[in-house]
């Protein structure tokens, strides 16, 4: 895992006395809240419904045991017992005090966190499969060009005022975990037949009220080029991108209202124009970097695993969770830990702190002192022996942690909706709840197959509804909330929005709904087809008849 | 009139005497143009003095001597999530009478 430098230390700290002092003078009336305002939220501290709510960075997601051990003690000294892990690989806090958040940040900085770039007109904080450096199929680990692009963009004073917030996610496998292309700036990894590496740049995806498909502007990247490239991007989305109007001022609005060969002229104009040498990537300083992301020494197992084999003959309930929950290592005899957050009836991505620390220990114990955060909101123990997976899942069945969903209709992705989000419209856990317990079962459940269920409580698609296979979207109406269904959305390697199936409906009629919808899928697929390609293949006509012709 | 408490973010409600009180059925309703000015002026005045911020008007009636805020967000301001009733005012005995979620 990468370790703060002296800066990194430093400028934390130093961050942390600030926002210190920038508290005690808001609470002394030396600054108004206009003037807090922005200041709070630089470091990742909002206002919500009930209380203050902070949201601390896990950059591209990963946490030693340590690390989640201190969002444990935060959660218990400083929260009512436990927190919300986000969608973009982060944490949140629901109920925290103005007055004790210097405190929580100084702990935080203890163990080389913060809350710096969760919010804010900046580049936030980069995400990444969470299942990098230890998936069979990955090409290289994209952690360290994830690494490389938080210490450039932090802070970075040319692009601290963008227009609108910048997301940028980075994906080193074949296999598209990271949804890149439904970020501002989307890299994923090649490599070419002289095995020389570079990545594809994608720009203008985007989620929100306008969801749009990054269009890829280069192909296939040298490393060394990356930063000064994506320099190039950020000046021309500095320059053209639209001030005036926040709902069109991201740069999926500009790539696509310029177009896409406008824009990429625009780019290699502006690229062309710098001498990059400043900004290319030091070989060196890559290479120091990648170290600490370098595979942990994992002692040689055996490729059989026969405690693990004879474990899921003896047992069928951990034998449906190995089936479901674990993924392929790049090392034989090793696993791909993932700890399904969403118990049933559960709120997706909740954890308390005694969860938190089972979690770590587990980590520590088994797998190389590390976890992940993934953006469907489910942790990750990334290097885990095959053989130690039945105490592993004996201890997470002990601490709630051992539902066997993942992947499935019960792994539902939801935003904290109006029950926590000043922004929301409408609520988006209790609909997740309703429909979790109304598919409780397991068997039912694996008859529909790989599925992903995403909730979004407004329009600002925080639930990622609109690449969810099945997308449900809360809104309000009159004052009443009331749901929309979107079919087909995927945030995978053929990424795409879902579409509208047809007038909402209210919160207690969705569960029925998705019902309807499966139902016709199990009636319509082919052999062994999932539920996104057969939507592909048949398109939303059956599952409207299904929905909408008996009213 | 509503707002959230300068140093912990608690919502609280602007009272008959002026004060800030944690239970909406505290909460004094204005029922004239003049009443709602003299409460703009009010909050503005308190969010000057930093006891409070963002505050705002909202929509409620008074039902047999308690607060119902017309809109669900006010309610579930009023209450605490819908989805954890261990937690915020329904669990700490400052909630109003009206259920978030109303069947």
């Amino acid at each position: 895992m990468y370790r703060y430098d002296e800066f990194d230390h430093a400028f934390v700290q130093q961050r942390t006395s600030q926002f210190r002092d920038q508290a005690n003078r808001r609470l002394s009336g030396e600054l108004t809240e206009e003037e807090f305002r922005p200041l709070r939220l630089m470091n990742g501290l909002y206002l919500q419904l009930h209380a203050y709510m902070l949201r601390v960075a896990i950059p591209y997601g990963t946490l030693s045991s340590k690390q989640m051990r201190r969002l444990a003690y935060i959660a218990d000294k400083w929260d009512r017992g436990y927190g919300h892990f986000t969608t973009r690989q982060n944490i949140q806090y629901n109920w925290i005090k103005l007055e004790d958040t210097a405190d929580i940040l100084e702990a935080l900085a203890e163990v080389e966190m913060h809350g710096i770039q969760t919010s804010g007109n900046c580049i936030r904080n980069v995400t990444t499969d969470h299942w990098a450096g230890a998936a069979a199929d990955e090409i290289a680990d994209p952690r360290p060009i994830g690494e490389l692009l938080r210490q450039w963009s932090s802070l970075h004073p040319e692009f601290s005022f963008l227009p609108r917030k910048f997301k940028i996610a980075v994906t080193g496998a074949p296999n598209d975990r990271a949804a890149v292309k439904v970020h501002d700036i989307g890299l994923r990894l090649h490599k070419n037949d002289k095995d020389e590496k570079g990545w594809e740049v994608m720009v203008g995806g985007g989620q929100g009220r306008t969801p749009m498909i990054a269009v890829t502007v280069r192909e296939f990247l040298p490393e060394i080029q990356l930063i000064p490239y994506i320099e190039a991007i950020m000046r021309v989305y500095n320059l053209y991108g639209r001030r005036d109007n926040k709902y069109k001022a991201r740069i999926k609005i500009l790539v696509h209202e310029i177009g896409a060969e406008k824009f990429r002229s625009e780019v290699e104009a502006e690229y062309a124009r710098h001498p990059s040498q400043t900004t290319e990537v030091d070989a060196r300083e890559l290479a120091r970097i990648s170290k600490y992301f370098a595979m942990p020494t994992l002692e040689k197992q055996s490729r059989i695993a026969p405690h693990f084999e004879d474990a899921k003959f003896k047992n069928k309930d951990f034998a449906r969770w190995a089936k479901n929950n674990l993924a392929a290592h790049q090392i034989d005899g090793y696993t791909i830990v993932n700890i399904s957050l969403k118990p049933e009836g559960g709120i997706p991505g909740d954890a308390t702190g005694e969860q938190m620390r089972v979690m770590a220990d587990l980590a520590e114990r088994y797998s190389q002192d590390e976890l992940r955060v993934s953006h469907a909101q489910n942790i990750v123990l990334p290097h885990v022996k095959l053989e130690d997976a039945f105490s592993i899942w004996q201890q997470l069945v002990k601490a709630e942690l051992g539902a066997a969903n993942y992947g499935l209709l019960g792994d539902i992705i939801a935003c904290p909706g109006l029950d926590y989000c000043a922004l929301a419209t409408a609520r988006a856990i209790p609909v997740s709840q309703a429909i979790s317990r109304k598919f409780a079962d397991m068997d039912t459940q694996e008859k529909y197959g790989p599925l992903k269920i995403n909730i979004s409580g407004c329009i600002n698609a925080c639930g990622h509804h609109h690449v969810g296979h099945i997308g449900i979207l809360g809104l309000d109406k009159k004052g009443e909330e009331y749901f929309q269904i979107t079919l087909g959305g995927s945030s995978g390697d053929k990424a795409s929005i879902g579409s509208i199936l047809g007038p909402g409906f209210a919160a207690d009629e969705v569960p029925d709904a998705i019902e309807k919808i499966l139902n016709t899928y199990v009636k319509l697929r082919q052999p062994g087809e999932e539920f996104l390609a057969a939507y592909h293949r048949v398109g939303p006509q059956p599952f409207k008849d299904a929905l909408y012709a008996a009213a | 009139m509503t707002a959230n408490r300068l140093r912990d973010g608690d919502v609280v409600f602007l009272t008959r005497s002026g004060e800030w009180a944690l239970a909406i059925d505290n909460a004094v309703l204005a029922q004239e143009p003049q009443a709602v000015a003299a409460l703009e002026l009010r909050a503005k005045a308190d969010e000057k003095a930093n006891l409070v911020t963002g505050a705002y008007l909202f929509g409620a009636e008074r039902i047999g001597g308690n607060l119902r805020a017309q809109h669900i967000r006010e309610r579930i301001r009023a209450q605490g999530p819908t989805i954890r009733t261990d937690l915020g005012k329904q669990a700490e005995g400052t909630a109003g009478a009206f259920a978030a979620v109303e069947d």
